[in-house]
């Protein structure tokens, strides 16, 4: 008999004739992330099973947030014996209260019993055992799984993990990361569907200080937990901004500021073998996030612009962020000084017209080839924050 | 080249301090408790110390005791003094103290006394009717600092201290000299608690003091061996002290003649490239001959001091910035200085060891960045 952890996986079960595909990658995300641990890990029967790790506490939750995974259970592993499945069933359930029911499930046709007969006796025997236990097969509060494969497994409790698909088989895209609360938000939703995220950042020293870039960096190694780091560009942007202050129209200044973002986003994007850009915008949000802003945003750049928050509202955002662990990080101070630079009265319905026109009056591509080339390329996963 | 012009947050050990330290740190490492020879050594460094510190207070009495720093002595002075007393009190206070004496204040009306705090006006000097006022219902505390971290404004101690004596015969006089300790004069016969740090004069972090007038007793906060007279247990930062020790005597006797000298040449040079830059506190002259709080017209202080970080300019500012939040200097604003003006303020500060090349260089980089900046301006 020995400890294991056994990690159910979701949406990779709908995948047809590719599926190997996908739990390879499954597989090894798995591995990656209980490595350092010294877990080994291994696939059977459609499951992923985790042994040999000296600490299981720490081994589930790593797995937890591997994308692609629905659950953990820490489950005892053991021989396909009924005397010694009930006994470890009734060692499990002792000290518990309240209802429970027992999820028999019996893929070794081999094995004498079949599930509900599986389920029945071993319920009879927790029920002898623990008498402040009660059958409940509608509600039950404690859950005791037993499956017969290669081994009989047993577990009662199951982690939630964070689901969607696994990393690194939907491609790479290009965050736009601030600092603020909406955009790493944003960024878990893209890696959630099995994308590789980089993130791009415009800092704008001394508008922003170095105490911002810090955050930011910090933000990008919290969302890289969820993969294995994450790379970050920082722009410097300062020189734009301020021709465009001193050159274009102040309403349009965020609008254009934005443009400008998207564009760099962009090169350094292709440059990185990304096929799309993620922002954080929220639809009306703010002034830069009305529809209109969004197109002349959009018209900017020639990839697709993913916006996963485009239909939340701010206490929904909130609560990801909070559930994701970046929310306590963006709310710290330091975040940009640069009001200078924020328009007092922001067109909510630029038109593009007056957008080229404006962009005309700097000299557009030189900036925006400069901030490209002054980029400083920041790896969270050797970095101590 | 680095300017390095803020000094009232902390100041670079100096040569004397390092050597002393390190010394002490590998020979004089015995505990002053321990009853052997080399011991007793320790002790006597300690003791060294203390009478470093009266002379500098001009004092050949009262009780020094060697605190974590001034946070930790000014809460010794202010909650271990009231704490001693019996029964409710009432404290006296400015409204631009330094948050570890506001903080300890706080504690103190939680625990049922009454805290007063009276405003001061452009100059920082105590609006002397509310002073008079509240004295004249009765206080057991007054505490009041020597030296304004943010602007250098220096309280007239010596009218407080008499008005003090007069109107409340028996009641205390806390000073903190976090900020003037060797580099404004200090009397002791004013005062009945003293503050001051190691780290602003060139001494380690870590280490600062009380000293306290024979007779006033206190409460102890940290309670355990019974060290410093049972008023702050715990084994004594010997090379700390000893650090503390070597600063005091490096300290040079003309410091505020240096300091002034300096500061009028920062401002001079400040000036004649930024005509429009205003002073925030009192008129230089009055200030402590350190600190130098300036407003520069229509640029954010923080965006400034990033800017003069860039060129190696390092200064501070009173006021945390955020596009979300702006939070503004409580010590400018209870001075009198408008809001817009606190949010383009920058302190200067400088120690006897600033340059007048760090000087010039500062003067120059400031004027260039402003030059730039104030081209950007919200529209």
């Amino acid at each position: 008999m020995r400890k294991v952890l056994l990690v159910r996986f979701g949406e990779v079960h709908l995948k047809g004739l590719n599926r190997p595909y996908f739990l390879k990658k499954l597989v090894a995300n798995v591995r990656r992330a209980v490595e350092p641990l010294g877990g080994r890990v291994w696939l059977s029967d459609s499951r992923i099973y985790v042994a040999d790790a000296p600490d299981f506490d720490a081994c589930a939750q790593r797995v937890r947030k591997v994308f692609g995974v629905h659950s953990v259970s820490p489950a005892v592993e053991m021989e396909k014996d009924l005397e010694s499945i009930c006994l470890a069933a009734e060692d499990m359930m002792r000290g518990k209260q309240g209802t429970f029911k027992v999820f028999g499930r019996r893929s070794d046709k081999t094995f004498p019993l079949d599930s509900m007969q599986l389920a029945a006796e071993i319920g009879g025997r927790v029920l002898e055992s623990n008498p402040a236990l009660k059958v409940d097969v509608h509600h039950p509060q404690h859950k005791l799984n037993v499956e017969i494969r290669d081994h009989a497994y047993l577990c009662v409790e199951e982690i939630p993990a964070v689901g969607g698909m696994p990393m690194g088989t939907g491609g790479k895209a290009m965050l736009l990361l601030s600092g603020g609360i909406d955009s790493p938000v944003a960024g878990y939703q893209i890696m959630n569907r099995g994308v590789m995220v980089q993130a791009v950042h415009f800092y704008s020293f001394p508008y922003t200080s170095e105490r911002a870039k810090e955050k930011v960096l910090k933000l990008a190694k919290e969302l890289g937990e969820y993969g294995n780091g994450m790379l970050v560009h920082v722009v410097p942007f300062t020189e734009l901004q301020m021709q465009l202050h001193e050159k274009c129209p102040d309403e349009l200044g965020t609008v254009l500021m934005r443009r400008y973002m998207m564009r760099i986003a962009e090169r350094v994007a292709r440059a990185n073998g990304c096929q799309a850009l993620i922002t954080g915008e929220s639809l009306g949000q703010v002034a830069s996030q009305t529809m209109e802003a969004l197109v002349c945003t959009d018209a900017a750049v020639n990839m697709p612009v993913f916006r996963p928050l485009i239909g939340l509202d701010k206490l929904e955002i909130i609560d990801i962020a909070t559930a994701i662990g970046t929310y306590d990080t963006s709310i710290l101070p330091y975040e940009d000084c640069c009001t200078v630079f924020t328009p007092r009265h922001p067109s909510t319905r630029p038109r593009i017209e007056d957008l080229e026109k404006a962009e005309a009056l700097i000299d557009g591509e030189r900036l925006t080839e400069e901030a490209v080339n002054g980029v400083e390329t920041f790896r969270t996963w050797e970095m101590d924050l | 080249m680095i300017a390095y012009l803020d000094n009232s947050a902390t100041t670079q050990s100096s040569i004397e301090v390092v050597e002393a330290m390190e010394q002490a740190l590998r020979e004089e490492y015995f505990n002053p408790s321990s009853l052997y020879a080399p011991a007793m050594r320790a002790e006597k460094a300690m003791n060294a110390c203390r009478n470093e510190i009266r002379q500098a207070l001009h004092t050949p009495s009262g009780q020094v005791v060697f605190t974590s720093g001034g946070t930790e002595a000014n809460n010794l002075a202010i909650i271990g003094s009231v704490s001693a007393m019996h029964g409710p009190q009432r404290i006296l206070v400015s409204q631009t103290e330094h948050p570890s004496v506001l903080g300890a204040c706080e504690a103190l009306e939680a625990a049922g006394h009454t805290v007063i705090r009276f405003p001061v006006d452009r100059q920082g000097q105590p609006v002397w009717e509310t002073v008079e006022g509240a004295m004249r219902e009765g206080v057991s505390l007054l505490s009041c600092m020597q030296v304004n971290n943010e602007t250098g404004a220096m309280p007239d101690l010596a009218r407080l201290s008499a008005m003090l004596r007069s109107l409340c015969p028996g009641a205390l006089f806390h000073v903190d000299g976090v900020q003037g300790f060797l580099r404004v004069p200090m009397q002791a016969s004013l005062a009945d608690l003293y503050t001051l740090s190691g780290h602003k004069i060139h001494g380690p972090k870590g280490v600062g003091a009380l000293w306290i007038r024979s007779g006033v007793r206190l409460k102890p906060r940290a309670l355990g061996g019974g060290q410093e007279g049972g008023l702050r247990s715990g084994t004594e930062n010997t090379p700390g002290i000893i650090g503390l020790g070597a600063a005091i005597r490096a300290m040079p006797g003309n410091a505020a003649d240096v300091l002034a000298a300096r500061k009028a040449l920062l401002l001079g040079e400040i000036r004649s490239r930024i005509p429009d830059v205003r002073i925030n506190g009192p008129l230089p002259e009055d200030a402590a001959p350190h600190i130098l709080n300036l407003t520069f017209p229509g640029v954010r202080g923080e965006v400034l001091l990033h800017a003069l970080e860039e060129a190696g300019v390092y200064v501070s500012t009173g006021s945390a910035c955020s596009s979300k939040k702006r939070k503004l200097s409580p010590v400018l604003l209870a001075m009198g200085v408008p809001a817009n003006d606190c949010e383009g303020a920058l302190r200067f500060s400088l120690s006897p060891h600033t340059s007048e090349e760090e000087i010039l260089y500062a003067a120059e980089q400031a004027g260039k960045a402003y030059e730039l900046l104030k081209r950007f301006r919200r529209k």
